[in-house]
């Protein structure tokens, strides 16, 4: 089951825990194999994290002579956080939103209920926002969410009930909608409903979506993660797709969190702890940003300032929505809006 | 020996009985039914109107409609399609008749990951065949009802074929002396013998595409109340931490399959009766 | 039994006095029909069988050899290749032998309930994967029955190879016994009878006279068994973890690439897998054959 390079891990493994003391190792069955980590991530983050990863290896080595490996899974947000619920042996989660993260607390206790404020800025060490991807040369004409809902133009964005970045992007539109009406509940459902008449395919994650936009040609514009649009643009073709920045968006702030009751047993809190606040130091930052991911730092922030369209307004969900759980319980979960908007139909 | 004095209904000289019917009972219980069981299990936990709360949304109905409509009308064009390939595999010599012939269990064999990538591909709006079709295909309905055609295939051909090949021409020739043409003799001799089968392979068809879901998650829309398969609905009430929602659906699904099945054995059992077997 | 398809055979109802014309034999349909019928065949079989398996090849190979080889040999691949492996060679040899102490009960005895265990047999084959796999996850999991006690002893199941073979197990769990069981209710029990006649016991009748009658039968559900086990997608995406190098079969490794842009790449994979499938096609039709005449045979044999 051993990958190649957990192998030669291994083997060098050997002899750094003769010189690291049994202590750091968990449990007797694991005394002969290398510190790995099990990192649970969703969709965007692949590339980000083997990336980080080889730092951070190579970070910790330098500091403790421990070798590290460190495992990747990779999956829908919410599929994810259920799947640490249900036993998958996470150390850390870095996950697409807090809600999810909260569930591993409510639902199995796996984390303390203020697990957010352990991290700084709220356990989000980067951010990102809500864009729109379209096709070169932007033939319809997009530039805001008042052209989303327009007549003859197909949105892709995946299903709220399923993928985190759907909730999202659903939560930007009604944002956006709030905005413009007032603060009126009901035009903004209004709005939201209009934008969904006009999505052709619900996806049940991000990545899917993207490719039913990029790879199967459907639609006319993808709402996505700024980071994913930017990923698309550099491996699919800077000649076949731009990038719109919309007026208003919402910061995204995917959380990223210790898993509490895993590393206790498994004795890897030190290390977990450390991989995590990697994330927050300027080399983590640096990694985050050449990912497309918007660095809390503000110097890294200032280096990257031209990748970023910094002109967008941003609101919080926190703001606007007073926090994810006041969100799902009024949008996405069952009788909630997004409901309503597909009954309706 | 428990089993031997409660169950057998002949006595029976030869041995065994007990040793292989008790160890097949004791693996089809760890691996099949304690597990289902869970399902169940978990379902009980909700309350009759909580039950059919979540089994009857629009959405849930919906995908009913889909996954049980998609799957009904793809094994019928199997049904169809599927007996012409058998009659044709059966009767009549043409090339490469003997790679078509083997070609008909390319469903049984093919990964479904990999049968669902193929056909949205090709039935994309720019693929092979997409580009052709002045109507989608890949996200809508009928790129659901193509998959499970795909997947059902084998089922009818290779229920009907060996039937078929058993199909004595004497009674056909007895048929033609006293004066029937072609089409009485198909109506009236030779399909009536074949329907039991077909009737068979039909359910089998229907039967596995109600449980697909590699191949068709690829293909499917899931626009909710319109391409969404029931499978998926499942997965989604998961996502949401409803595990006794998810639960409740799967009973729905578990006990349409088990009544699907049990009408199929009994069907085979009535037919091998007719030809005079064990039943 | 007449079953050989024989050549045309002559006319019966040719009509006194009219010239000679084509002749066919009074079981034969007219020509146009048998081209229609064969065309219409074909046509279906291209559609809905033939396009498919050329994309997958004309995919993979659509950017090249290197990228071909380089998908097929990178270490996420080769993980997954051992991990399939090791849910085949595990789930089939149980199916196999619980295939045929089924098959032995159903086919030689008869008894209250056995159309109730025929369908509890078949079951699997209609439950959707999700299912399957939500299964194990509502027994194994840290929420389900057991709750942490396996991972308190460190054993792990779910999102682990012990779940994937276990899901694997319960989707592929029906095709042994499935092909044995029609195959021994036709062979009947007179052969074991007169072996019991001569003082066999049960392993030596098992061993010596009803094996070796459906050994071709027997191989032929242990490969459709094996193409099943290696190319289980939805069962096992669910029990899985998804944990790139550890927990991914070939399937979702597919999932896994096609999801990351690499098209090629997944189709390359898949090429593995499609190329396994023909495989088995190919053994599948030679053991055929084989078990078409031992039908025969005991069919005659029984009259």
């Amino acid at each position: 089951m051993k990958s190649v390079q957990s192998d030669r891990l291994g083997r060098r493994a050997l002899i750094a825990a003769l010189a690291t003391a049994a202590t750091l190792l968990g449990p007797a069955t694991l005394a002969q194999k290398p510190v790995s980590l099990l990192n649970v991530s969703y969709d965007p983050t692949r590339e980000l994290y083997v990336e980080f990863n080889k730092a951070f290896a190579a970070h910790w080595q330098k500091k403790t002579g421990e070798v590290l490996g460190v495992r990747q899974s990779h999956g829908g947000s919410g599929k994810q956080a259920r799947s640490v619920i249900d036993g998958l042996e996470a150390d850390v989660v870095t996950l697409a939103l807090a809600y999810d993260v909260d569930m591993l607390s409510k639902k199995a206790g796996l984390i303390p209920a203020d697990w957010q404020k352990r991290l700084a800025q709220n356990s989000s060490p980067y951010t990102s926002t809500i864009v729109f991807l379209v096709r070169k040369g932007n033939p319809k004409g997009i530039e805001d969410w008042d052209d989303l809902v327009k007549p003859g133009v197909s949105v892709v964005t995946p299903n709220p009930k399923t993928s985190g970045g759907a909730r999202w992007n659903y939560l930007a539109a009604w944002g956006y909608a709030l905005n413009k009406f007032g603060n009126h509940p009901a035009k903004a459902e209004k709005f939201v409903a209009d934008l969904f008449g006009n999505v052709p395919v619900l996806d049940s994650g991000a990545r899917g979506s993207t490719m039913t936009f990029t790879e199967r040609g459907i639609g006319d514009v993808l709402l996505a993660w700024e980071n994913e649009a930017y990923l698309s643009v550099k491996e699919l073709g800077p000649t076949r797709f731009e990038i719109v920045v919309p007026s208003l968006s919402i910061l995204t702030e995917p959380p990223v969190a210790v898993v509490d009751k895993n590393v206790d047993r498994r004795g890897t809190r030190a290390v977990s702890q450390a991989y995590l606040e990697f994330l927050y130091t300027p080399e983590g930052q640096e990694i985050a940003a050449r990912h497309h991911y918007r660095p809390r730092d503000a110097r890294v922030a200032a280096r990257y300032a031209s990748t970023f369209n910094v002109k967008v307004k941003l609101f919080t969900i926190d703001e606007l929505f007073g926090g994810w759980d006041k969100a799902q319980a009024a949008h996405f979960n069952d009788g909630g809006s997004f409901d309503r908007i597909y009954t309706r139909k | 020996m428990f089993l031997h004095k409660t169950l057998l209904k002949r006595h029976s000289v030869l041995p065994g009985f007990d040793l292989a019917l008790g160890f097949a009972l004791l693996y089809i219980s760890l691996i099949v039914l304690i597990p289902l069981s869970a399902v169940f299990l978990k379902t009980f936990t909700l309350t009759w109107q909580q039950f059919l709360d979540a089994t009857t949304t629009p959405r849930v109905m919906a995908s009913y409609r889909l996954t049980f409509g998609a799957s009904f009308l793809a094994a019928l064009l199997n049904a169809v399609f599927g007996f012409i390939v058998a009659w044709v595999l059966v009767r009549y010599t043409f090339p490469f008749k003997r790679v078509i012939d083997a070609l008909v269990d390319l469903p049984f064999a093919l990964p479904t990951a990999v049968a669902g990538i193929a056909l949205t591909a090709i039935y994309a709006h720019n693929g092979v065949l997409g580009q052709w079709l002045p109507f989608k295909v890949s996200f809508t309905p009928l790129g659901v009802w193509v998959a499970l055609v795909f997947i059902g295939l084998p089922f009818v051909v290779r229920t009907v074929q060996p039937v078929l090949e058993d199909v004595n021409r004497e009674l056909e020739e007895a048929a033609a002396t006293l004066g029937a043409n072609r089409w009485q003799t198909f109506g009236k001799v030779i399909f009536p013998i074949v329907m039991p089968a077909l009737l068979t392979g039909f359910a089998l068809a229907f039967a596995r595409a109600l449980g697909e879901y590699g191949s068709v998650i690829f293909i499917a829309g899931n626009m909710p109340m319109v391409s969404e398969i029931t499978p998926l609905l499942i997965i989604t009430r998961l996502e949401q931490y409803d595990y006794a929602g998810a639960t409740a659906i799967a009973v729905v699904m578990l006990v349409a399959s088990f009544a699907l099945l049990l009408l199929i054995n009994l069907l085979q059992s009535w037919a091998r009766k007719r030809q005079g077997g064990l039943a | 039994m007449n079953t050989a398809a024989l050549p045309a055979k002559a006319p019966r109802a040719v009509a006194a006095g009219t010239a000679p014309r084509r002749i066919r034999a009074a079981t034969a349909e007219a020509p146009w029909v048998r081209m229609l019928l064969i065309g219409l065949a074909l046509g279906f079989m291209t559609l809905f069988l033939f396009v498919p398996l050329v994309t997958v090849f004309y995919e993979a190979f659509k950017k090249g050899w290197d990228v071909y080889v380089a998908a097929v040999s990178e270490p996420d691949a080769l993980s997954a290749i051992k991990l399939t492996l090791i849910a085949a060679v595990i789930s089939v040899p149980l199916n196999l032998v619980f295939g045929v102490a089924a098959a032995w009960a159903i086919a030689k005895f008869e008894f209250h309930g056995k159309n109730l265990l025929l369908t509890l047999i078949d079951l699997p084959f209609s439950v959707s994967p999700v299912i399957a796999g939500l299964i194990y996850v509502l027994v194994f999991g840290l929420q389900g029955w057991f709750g942490s006690w396996f991972i308190d002893h460190d054993l792990k199941i779910i999102f682990a190879v012990p779940g994937i073979v276990l899901a694997t197990t319960f989707v592929t769990f029906p095709f042994v016994a499935r092909e044995l069981i029609p195959l021994m209710q036709a062979q009947g029990i007179e052969q074991e009878e007169a072996a019991r006649v001569l003082g066999a016991d049960g392993w030596q009748m098992l061993w010596r006279v009803t094996l070796p009658n459906v050994q071709w039968a027997l191989l032929y559900g242990v490969i459709l068994c094996n193409a099943r086990a290696m190319g289980e997608f939805g069962a096992v995406s669910v029990v899985s973890g998804h944990i790139r190098g550890q927990t991914n079969t070939l399937p979702l490794h597919i999932e896994i690439i096609y999801n990351e842009y690499q098209f090629a790449a997944a189709f390359a994979v898949a090429s593995l897998l499609a190329l396994l499938a023909l495989v088995t096609l190919v053994l599948k039709y030679l053991v055929e054959q084989r078990v078409k005449t031992q039908l025969r045979c005991d069919g005659d044999r029984s009259e």
